[in-house]
């Protein structure tokens, strides 16, 4: 029962810093889950993110498999509960009071100032999870590669990150890495 | 707000629901903010073009994930606070099912070798993934000089000086909006 409140004030509290993406919360997530409550290893934390990258719908859905992780499906419902509540009221409540916000001389000043610090935690999110995704030179090929390749054509995502993946177990396969 | 009444249209809870339960099954590789125009704006004509943009601009300052802050902000224009509960309850389903499976087959079989130098290449291309996202975010958020300087002074504290979330985002906040600061000479 214990690990069940833990969760939900895990998560409700990532749940805030989400600010330009779920990514933003990577730093604190990887903080909190491995390092404080052993509920996931890094490299465990990183392959829940990959896998969630290739989920349809909100991207952060991985949060679901560290509940499930740690107490099985009622773990899995309190970290999504956790993790999409506490936001989804306050966007429904300002969304509605965001109309009237429109002339108030502050706005534009707050929408560009967190954009930039959102661009920042996104950046130091890429940063903790390249520290442990990127452990031989391949895998920066492999990243370097699907950077490339999504920023220079419109191809789905989806595509480059499963070929990431057989490459992974090709490396493996030709005992690479 | 009478007067929107006329132009917004009522789809029943059932059809909000399948619409974003649609979007949330088959929106694959993360850019679900292409899958969201391409099924509100061009496919149901739920919402215009300049209205999905404010919306989207909302979703992006406010913390939570783009899918769901638009779905919640959707579901409440089309259908008040039923329509967002549905419509969020359907973007979120078919991912959440994938990812709890995934936890329980992770549990049963992830440590095996080969689903090991599967996920670690797959995690190798997610570091590409994000690289894409901040170049794309920078493009947009980035104006000035001064912006860069609070991206670096934030990432190099969380990432480098273990600087809490929490801290790096009041602190380089309250510095970023008030270097923003509406002056008076400004006519915006």
């Amino acid at each position: 029962m214990k690990q069940l409140w833990d969760l939900a004030g895990v998560f409700a509290y990532l749940s805030l810093l989400t600010i330009g993406g779920g990514m933003a919360a990577f730093p604190e997530m990887k903080e909190l889950t491995v390092d404080t409550y052993h509920w996931v290893t890094f490299p465990e934390l990183l392959h829940f993110y990959s896998l969630g990258q290739l989920a349809p719908g909100p991207n952060m859905m991985m949060v679901a498999s560290i509940g499930v992780t740690v107490a099985h499906i009622p773990g899995a419902l309190v970290a999504l509960v956790a993790f999409f509540l506490p936001t989804g009221l306050l966007t429904f409540f300002v969304g509605r009071l965001w109309t009237h916000l429109a002339t108030w001389r502050w706005r534009p000043a707050i929408q560009t100032g967190l954009g930039s610090v959102a661009v920042g935690l996104v950046l130091a999110g890429a940063i903790i999870m390249g520290r442990g995704a990127i452990t031989q030179v391949f895998f920066g090929v492999i990243a370097l590669a699907v950077f490339l390749l999504l920023w220079r054509t419109k191809i789905n995502p989806a595509y480059p990150i499963v070929a990431s993946g057989l490459i992974g177990m090709a490396l493996h396969y030709f005992n690479i890495a | 707000m009478s007067d929107a009444e006329t132009t917004i249209p009522r789809p029943s809870l059932g059809r909000l629901f399948w619409v974003f339960l649609v979007m949330g099954a088959t929106s694959l590789g993360g850019g679900v903010v292409a899958y969201l125009r391409t099924g509100l704006v061009v496919r149901q004509r739920w919402l215009d073009d300049v209205t999905f943009v404010e919306l989207l601009s909302i979703s992006q300052t406010l913390p939570g994930l783009n899918a769901t802050n638009m779905s919640i902000l959707v579901g409440d224009r089309l259908r008040g606070g039923m329509g967002a509960l549905v419509a969020t309850l359907g973007m979120c389903l078919p991912g959440a099912s994938l990812m709890i499976a995934a936890g329980f087959l992770y549990g049963a079989g992830g440590d095996g070798p080969w689903s090991k130098a599967f996920l670690h290449g797959i995690a190798a291309g997610a570091v590409g993934l994000i690289l894409v996202v901040l170049v794309q975010l920078g493009a947009k958020t980035l104006k000035t000089f001064a912006d860069y300087v609070f991206v670096v002074v934030t990432a190099v504290a969380v990432a480098f000086f273990k600087v809490p979330v929490p801290y790096a985002l009041i602190a380089a906040g309250i510095v970023a909006i008030w270097w923003h600061r509406p002056r008076d000479k400004d006519v915006r």
